[in-house]
């Protein structure tokens, strides 16, 4: 048993326990964890002395999933058992995955009724879900291994033009290895955090995120601890890959390699591909050397002219949304103070050059271009874990693509526009087409066309027993809420009549709530621990934070907000809360937990104003000391 | 007492009612305000309150962007006075013109030059915009509510069209 601790006399224990909190950077080709340590936000090595962890999987038999150079040595070896690039998959259908490009060199299984595609492996049918939880998990051990104890929260980032389901499979992947996650994060804001926080810059930024398989650029505002993102676009599904295949392509050209050559000699190609472009960046040739399947050996040689010809065209396609942020900004080339790289393809010379060309200043690639979002998601995640109480940061983000809904005709109807500051939430009302029409069905979308086969679809459901009215008579109020992580729900509600119909929906492209439900107990009896007591513990930490809170809450505003018989009603929820929290009773902790919150309602909202009226007064008394 | 959900977009941020607004207190006081609500401020509170701060923030937000932008700013004036500005009966002089500029918006991708004739409309666009944004301000400063919301359907119409236009950007680059 644990030694309880005893504080000196006249002090109190730590007012403040620091929390174990970690940024982690979900890469297409490899994945990072952060966290800060004596205010200092550093990437965490493995036990060889690796920051990278590069995110590739490898399944056996009767064996652990293998992550990283371990899993990245069996490439070639077994190939159709060593996933790489699962990224590229997350919140996906076959369909998407198909049409990205280049065969991926898996056995896709169509997953029936659900988007998201299987893979065949050795083990069994993963999904890309399951398969970034393996790599997610991984880092987990290595934080908990390195700082002593259990992570309370994570950031994980996601490109910034992520659309809902894939944030939606990134948030799922996490969950699946019972970590709390406290924000999702997008890539280029967490570069923001990092860069600005340690430059000290202050204006408007550009931040070009060129990683292995997604693109974004994000045009950020930095003012007094505010980073405001004003536009964001991007293509998740172009990034470092591209290059590599496009360049195995000439290779295949120059040697004469037919198109359906095996899954592990693709596999060969693109290694030879991904070292030559590498080399490339200090060098102006670089030798290239095949293998040939009847045995022979090819021989020829890349030089960086011929590189730049065939990567010309993708660093193309990065600069259409760098000058629609612009736009979206409303801004010009002129007004941007300084342009960041960020993401490992960002070391290519070329990229820089052309990037320079286009914003008409040199970018700047101070800090290392593959760690510089894993630090900015710590800095935030300590944040966010309570460990900086006065720290003034706040991040303002976007969604990046608009959200909208089908109405007649295939039609789409935006409901939010894209670079609309999030959280959001916004109405619209719609109505009945036939007279007498008792359900009404509602198509989700995500995208800027005009056609609801241009755009992604999200969900589908059905709002029913509205009551028979004339057509055009009902009023159907759909709603679309869009919380800090850019994840969605939508809400729709008949609201003429006295009888209420609603029904309120999570799209989730990748898994049911039961599904993920089900996996986490297969991981957790996997890894012997109990479903029943992570229930409980789940409920005695909430009751810690509304037990905290509230107390927090009494002492700073009770005597200001409360009235004497309302502190009495609160006071007793509380004590009834205190009683059961320490015991073995999740339920009972849970409805002691509501009672409170039911009796506190009030008390909430009136500190939520009050602090409004405290930001204001602050400010009025700021522009009087200015003038 | 008044909760704060209850108050208009212009008593959230303390500013008067009125279409000439100060951008640069507008955005100050939003940031002053977001410190206080953000979610990220609660990112260790209990569910319920974290739930609270996102209903503020989206409001917040909400009332942000409609008084940043001069239409929805105009709209939310209208409404405010209970006018619908759907309502709005269109001139057909004006209606004529929108027709002709919207067959030079899609003659433009035929030109020998499309980037150039494209920015010179925008431009065009852009002006005509600013010149309905001045219009406003005086009728609005009038209380002349008839004349501003034929003004607001106007304003419409051109930011379809500028959007339109950007669309066509977006294809010729």
């Amino acid at each position: 048993m644990a030694l309880l601790q005893i504080s000196e006399p006249g002090q109190s224990a730590a007012p403040h326990q620091h929390r174990l909190a970690a940024g982690i950077d979900l890469g297409t080709t490899n994945s990072l964890i952060a966290t800060v340590r004596s205010g200092i936000a550093k990437t965490l090595p493995d036990i060889e002395g690796h920051h990278l962890l590069p995110s590739i999987v490898h399944y056996a038999k009767d064996a652990a999933p293998q992550v990283g150079y371990t899993a990245k040595a069996q490439a070639n070896v077994d190939p159709l058992n060593t996933i790489a690039s699962v990224k590229r998959l997350m919140g996906r259908g076959l369909k998407d995955v198909k049409t990205t490009g280049t065969r991926l060199p898996y056995n896709f299984i169509e997953n029936e009724g659900q988007g998201m595609p299987m893979i065949r492996t050795i083990v069994g049918d993963r999904s890309p879900v399951q398969i970034s939880a393996d790599i997610i998990n991984t880092l987990k051990q290595r934080a908990e291994e390195t700082l002593g104890g259990e992570l309370t929260g994570v950031v994980i980032t996601v490109p910034a033009y992520f659309d809902d389901a894939q944030r939606q499979a990134t948030k799922d992947a996490a969950t699946l290895t019972g970590l709390n996650v406290l924000r999702l994060l997008n890539e280029p804001t967490a570069a923001a955090v990092a860069y600005g926080l340690d430059k000290g810059a202050e204006g408007v930024h550009a931040i070009y995120d060129l990683g292995g398989g997604t693109f974004d650029i994000s045009i950020l505002r930095l003012q007094r601890g505010v980073f405001e993102v004003m536009a964001t676009a991007g293509d998740s599904a172009l990034g470092g890959d591209d290059f590599d295949r496009a360049i195995a392509q000439w290779i295949m050209q120059q040697a004469q390699i037919a198109d359906d050559a095996e899954h592990s000699h693709i596999r060969e190609l693109l290694d030879v591909a991904r070292t030559a472009k590498e080399t490339l960046t200090t060098q102006d040739t670089a030798p290239l050397e095949i293998r040939l399947e009847d045995g022979t050996v090819w021989q020829g040689e890349l030089s960086r002219e011929q590189l730049n010809e065939l990567i010309d065209p993708l660093i193309q396609k990065t600069i259409i949304p760098c000058r629609r942020t612009l736009r979206d900004a409303g801004l010009t080339s002129d007004d941007i103070n300084e342009v960041v790289m960020v993401g490992g393809s960002t070391r290519m010379p070329r990229v820089r050059q052309k990037i320079g060309e286009f914003f008409k200043r040199t970018p700047h690639v101070d800090i290392d271009p593959d760690k510089v979002v894993a630090i900015g998601a710590a800095i935030q995640a300590d944040i966010l874990a309570g460990n900086k109480p006065d720290d003034d940061m706040l991040l303002l983000d976007v969604i990046p693509l608009s959200l909208g809904i089908e109405t007649m005709g295939g039609l789409v109807e935006k409901i939010i526009p894209r670079n609309t500051t999030i959280p959001v939430a916004r109405g619209q009302d719609f109505t009945t087409f036939k007279d007498g029409q008792t359900a009404m069905a509602i198509h989700v979308v995500q995208g800027e066309r005009e056609l609801v086969m241009d755009c992604r679809s999200l969900a589908h459901f059905e709002l029913r027993s509205i009551p028979p009215m004339v057509a055009g008579a009902a009023r159907i109020r759909v709603t679309y809420q869009v919380d800090a992580d850019g994840l969605l729900n939508v809400a729709a509600k008949e609201e003429t009549s006295g009888v209420h119909s609603q029904i309120t929906v999570k799209p989730s492209y990748g898994l049911q709530d039961s599904e993920i439900e089900r996996m986490l107990k297969e991981s957790l009896e996997h890894a012997q621990d109990d479903v029943a007591a992570r229930a409980l513990r789940e409920q005695q930490v909430e009751a810690d934070r509304v037990i905290n809170a509230l107390r927090a809450a009494i002492k700073a505003d009770g005597h200001l907000l409360l009235k004497h018989p309302e502190f009495l009603e609160i006071n007793a929820a509380l004590n009834d809360l205190l009683k059961v929290e320490q015991g073995d009773d999740a339920r009972a902790i849970k409805k002691a937990i509501e009672r409170v919150d039911e009796v506190t309602q009030e008390f909430a909202a009136r500190r939520m104003d009050a602090s409004i009226r405290q930001a204001m007064k602050g400010h009025r008394i700021d522009e009087f000391t200015e003038k | 007492m008044k909760t704060e959900m209850s108050l208009n977009h212009f008593e959230i941020f303390e500013l008067p009612i009125s279409f000439d607004i100060n951008k640069d207190t507008l955005a100050q006081r939003y940031r002053d305000i977001q410190r206080a609500v953000h979610p990220d401020k609660y990112a260790n509170a209990p569910d319920r309150e974290r739930r609270l701060a996102m209903q503020k923030t989206a409001q917040i937000n909400e009332a942000f962007q409609t008084l940043k932008n001069p239409l929805t700013r105009a709209r939310y004036l209208l409404q405010l006075q209970g006018i619908d500005e759907n309502d709005a009966m269109m001139d057909s002089e004006f209606l004529m013109t929108q027709m002709e500029l919207r067959e030079e918006l899609a003659d433009i991708k035929q030109k020998r030059q499309p980037i150039e004739a494209l920015n010179a409309f925008l431009n065009r666009t852009e002006k005509q915009m600013q010149s309905l944004t001045d219009k406003l301000s005086q009728q609005f400063a009038q209380q002349n509510w008839q004349a501003a919301r034929e003004t607001v359907s106007q304003f419409q119409f051109f930011t379809r069209l500028h959007e339109e236009a950007l669309r066509l950007e977006e294809e010729l680059i």
